[in-house]
């Protein structure tokens, strides 16, 4: 038997029965044992085993192990800051396994912007525990109380002593095997105190980046692996009635499979197996799919019951009705978005590879737990018997959480007895993976005599209810959310629901200021409910030199105009400010955003900036011309050519504004800094010409219609 | 990256020279050089992002002008020279461009770096002190979808700074 079919992954054990040192050494092992629930409470009802763990090796290295995932968010650096930071260690002598479902502590996935909230906090907690430790260790070795132990730079002396009577981590621990649970009093210090996190750093893995050595998933190569590819329907929802592999078969080197829904191949040369798929007979029976033009009808005509991307919510607060009959004025707008597709640079790529029963596949994917209880179902083989890998991972937006393809190829290469990997070509990228679902959003308002907001009822289609909810002061709420029967394939996506619902609220607000003459950061900060956003608000208002007045309803002689909008959701604050110019031909040019984001304390704000700065370009893209178009359950656009992304010549100045709150609990930053960008940019153009536009993307032909 | 499987008896055999190595492969008129330097000769810091010439994630140098090695056939490098991402720096010493992007931070997940430190260097070497706009003419077919498009400028500067530097002041 390989010693591979041996392994428990640690997660399914009991934390002291892990062998933590035969994996990796001598030293000290601190485990964080459960998962704690964010501040949220997301992950309450979580796992029973570990949520962090870090090893201190003889080496002087600390390892440290998170279930999470780099997908281009730049979680690794900053997360291994943290580590760094509360072992008081050089950022080079730490070593941050992420997502290999073997040795990394369970995680649901990584999404929902939980990384720093989470895993950063979990880590935090297991490296001051860890500390702990090792000043115990210290004391003794040093003949001092743990009081007196001076911790800097990997070293430990007493106090008042000389560098050179200081003792590398790495001989303190020397010969041990000690294993040890966080206390449960472990609280880190104030991030006021930080002297690496929050502070500016490079990215770990800079070099192999730049030097073109980084392997990623579709890089990777293992002996006598082939290459496969899926049969996919030609159109959604169409059955597959026949098939006949034998043509494909006839080719040199092909392996065939058809096994329940899945028709695939696999073969020594990418391209024997592009033209062995494309070889099998098939007979498919489509059957009917609503097309572009009529899907909003076709999605209110078609809702269903439970789940979608977040919680349902039903929220009600006062009475709306009554408030609308009292109120002076009264509103009703619909809003739209589009499905649009996450385009990762590197499309969907899996490697599986079999080990005497034992199954190992890397793959670029977002949620690995999840792939490998997946894989065990689909293969029919214990969760114990399927081991995940997260090589570095070409981006994923929220698009890289699906397990089928990984299927794909781990019963493609059971049957062939080589390992296969699978790479969707950019057209399968397009049309195979999900997309960010679109959106219908109705909205009815009402206000006071004297401009008072009275009365909001919010209510969504198909996207979910993240920032549904509204940050301003409103006695009389209904929102509410309600899935539907998508006909194309949709899930997560980088702030999904919230930059639907935050351009329909955030348009709609100022479609309110507008018609009663008000200037609209004015009429935002008089009925902001949090202190935090208002602040936020105030920042990039003056930051970029707020004209305060309002828009009128005829526009502006010049075509130049801006816009305003926040957003608060994930625990994050945002305010992103938009110039445009609109000239004679109706053509748009975005001149100038600013967004400002606050997320509590920054662990890594170069890192941050950097996000907040290409979320704004990201969801320019969506504000302005990205749209999937379809028809009789096909994909009409699945390539570069045909669905336009920001590209250099599109993108405007961008001025980032961090709030840094070290006294605050940290938040992620990789989606909340989008949410502002489309509804700025859209009241930017109504201050511009008059005209308001309410469907995203807002100027898909680059004129305002 | 449509392209026919390599080395067979009935095929041609032709040398193409990559980072200063001359390497025997098979010629095909449908063979791209993207398929033959991931596939075949292991040089993976050359990305497949659309197979179209839309995204840039693939280009190399061919005798130092960057070119889309997704839409390049086999055929038209041979006698040329070919530099990939990976034959850039210069042993441990990174090339200045590489080391501007290192600056700059200019990059997320890192995927289209080869293509953009590629098209920048192509760039540098014929126009050492690009304008802002010149910068983004010359950049425009290679795509970043983390967004990363003002740092990814930014280190294109850097390294014109930094090439001024090492060639030293005009004579």
């Amino acid at each position: 038997m390989s010693p591979r079919a041996g392994v428990v992954p640690f997660d399914l054990l009991p934390p002291g029965e892990r062998p933590y040192f035969d994996h990796f050494g001598n030293g000290l092992v601190v485990v964080l044992p459960a998962q704690r629930p964010g501040p949220s409470g997301w992950g309450s009802g979580g796992p029973p085993h570990g949520g962090a763990w870090i090893h201190l090796g003889e080496d002087g290295k600390a390892r440290a192990f998170t279930g999470k995932v780099e997908v281009g968010q730049g979680t690794r650096t900053a997360l291994s800051l943290v580590v760094a930071e509360e072992l008081r260690l050089p950022l080079t002598s730490v070593e941050l396994t992420m997502g290999d479902t073997d040795v990394c502590p369970w995680d649901m996935g990584t999404f929902g912007s939980r990384s720093m909230p989470d895993a950063a906090q979990h880590l935090r907690t297991t490296g001051t525990a860890a500390r702990g430790f090792l000043v115990n260790l210290a004391a003794s070795r040093l003949g001092v109380s743990p009081a007196e132990v001076d911790l800097a730079g990997g070293r430990v002396r007493a106090r008042g002593k000389p560098e050179a009577q200081s003792i590398p981590y790495g001989e303190l621990v020397k010969g041990l095997r000690r294993l040890e649970f966080v206390p449960p009093d472990t609280r880190p210090g104030p991030a006021s105190g930080w002297t690496q996190a929050g502070h500016p750093a490079g990215d770990v893995a800079a070099r192999e980046v730049v030097t073109g050595f980084r392997r990623y998933t579709s890089d990777l190569h293992l002996p006598g692996m082939l290459h496969g590819k899926v049969l996919f329907p030609p159109t959604y929802g169409a059955k597959l009635r026949r098939v006949d592999l034998s043509p494909a078969k006839a080719l040199p080197g092909v392996v065939a499979l058809h096994q329940g829904d899945l028709v695939a191949v696999a073969a020594p040369f990418l391209p024997t197996a592009v033209a062995a798929v494309k070889a099998i007979r098939a007979e498919w029976e489509p059957t009917a799919q609503p097309s572009e033009n009529e899907i909003v009808d076709y999605l209110r005509h078609h809702p269903v019951e439970g789940e979608d991307f977040w919680d349902v919510i039903h929220h009600e607060a006062g009475n709306v009705a009554d408030a609308r009959a009292s109120a002076a004025t009264s509103l009703s707008e619909t809003y739209t978005t589009a499905y649009i597709a996450h385009a990762p640079l590197e499309t969907h790529a899996v490697l599986a590879s079999w080990d005497d029963g034992r199954l190992t596949v890397r793959m670029g994917t977002q949620t690995p737990f999840r792939a490998r209880d997946a894989l065990s179902d689909a293969l029919g083989i214990p969760p114990a018997k399927v081991h995940i890998i997260v090589p570095p991972t070409g981006s994923g937006f929220g698009g890289k959480h699906a397990s089928e393809l990984a299927a794909a190829a781990a019963l493609l290469a059971k049957a062939a007895g080589h390992p296969v990997r699978i790479t969707f070509s950019r057209e399968e990228e397009f049309a195979q993976a999900y997309l960010r679902p679109l959106a219908v959003i109705d909205i009815r308002s009402a206000v006071t005599e004297d401009g008072t907001l009275s009365a909001w009822e919010f209510h969504v289609l198909n996207a979910g209810s993240a920032a549904a909810r509204i940050p301003y002061r409103v006695p009389n709420q209904k929102i509410d959310n309600q899935p539907t029967d998508s006909p194309l394939a949709q899930a997560s996506y980088r702030a999904l629901a919230a930059t639907a619902n935050n351009f329909a609220r955030e348009s709609h607000v100022d479609e309110i200021a507008a018609r009663l003459g008000a200037d609209p950061v004015a009429y935002r900060l008089r009925h902001l409910a949090d202190d935090r956003l208002a602040a936020v608000l105030r920042a990039v208002a003056e930051r970029a030199g707020w004209d305060a007045r309002p828009s009128a309803p005829g526009g502006r002689p010049d075509g130049d105009g801006r816009g305003i909008a926040v957003g608060l959701e994930k625990g994050g604050r945002v305010a992103t400010f938009a110039e445009v110019r609109v000239d004679e031909g109706r053509r748009l040019e975005v001149l100038r955003l600013v967004t400002g984001y606050e997320c509590g304390a920054i662990v890594h704000p170069t890192n941050l900036a950097s996000q907040v700065e290409g979320g704004a370009v990201m969801a320019l893209g969506g504000a302005l011309y990205e749209a999937i178009h379809f028809e009789g359950g096909r994909i009409l656009n699945p390539r570069f050519s045909e669905y336009r992304v920001p590209r250099f010549h599109d993108i405007p100045p961008i001025e980032v504004l961090l709030l840094d709150r070290p006294d605050l609990p940290s938040q992620g930053g990789g989606e909340t800094p989008l949410i502002a960008v489309a509804p700025a940019i859209a009241n930017a153009i109504y201050d511009a010409t008059g005209r308001r536009l309410r469907s995203l993307p807002l100027t898909p032909e680059g004129t305002v219609p | 990256m449509s392209s026919s499987p390599p080395a067979t008896g009935t095929r041609p055999m032709t040398r193409i020279r990559v980072n200063g190595v001359e390497h025997s492969v098979a010629l095909a008129p449908d063979r791209h050089l993207l398929y033959v330097l991931r596939e075949e000769l292991g040089l993976t810091g050359t990305k497949y992002g659309c197979g179209e010439g839309e995204c840039g994630a693939c280009k190399v140098l061919v005798d130092g002008v960057a070119v889309r090695a997704c839409q390049t056939p086999l055929g038209e490098v041979v006698g040329r020279s070919v530099t990939t991402i990976e034959g850039l720096a210069h042993g441990e010493v990174l090339h200045p461009v590489q080391q501007a992007f290192v600056e700059a931070g200019a990059f997320q997940c890192g995927f289209c770096t080869p293509g953009m430190i590629i098209a920048a260097a192509s760039l540098l070497a014929r126009n050492p002190t690009p304008s802002d706009a010149e910068a983004r003419a010359a950049l425009d077919g290679n795509l970043c979808r983390c967004g990363g498009y003002l740092r990814i400028l930014d280190a294109v500067h850097r390294a014109s700074v930094l090439l001024s530097e090492t060639r030293g002041p005009p004579p």
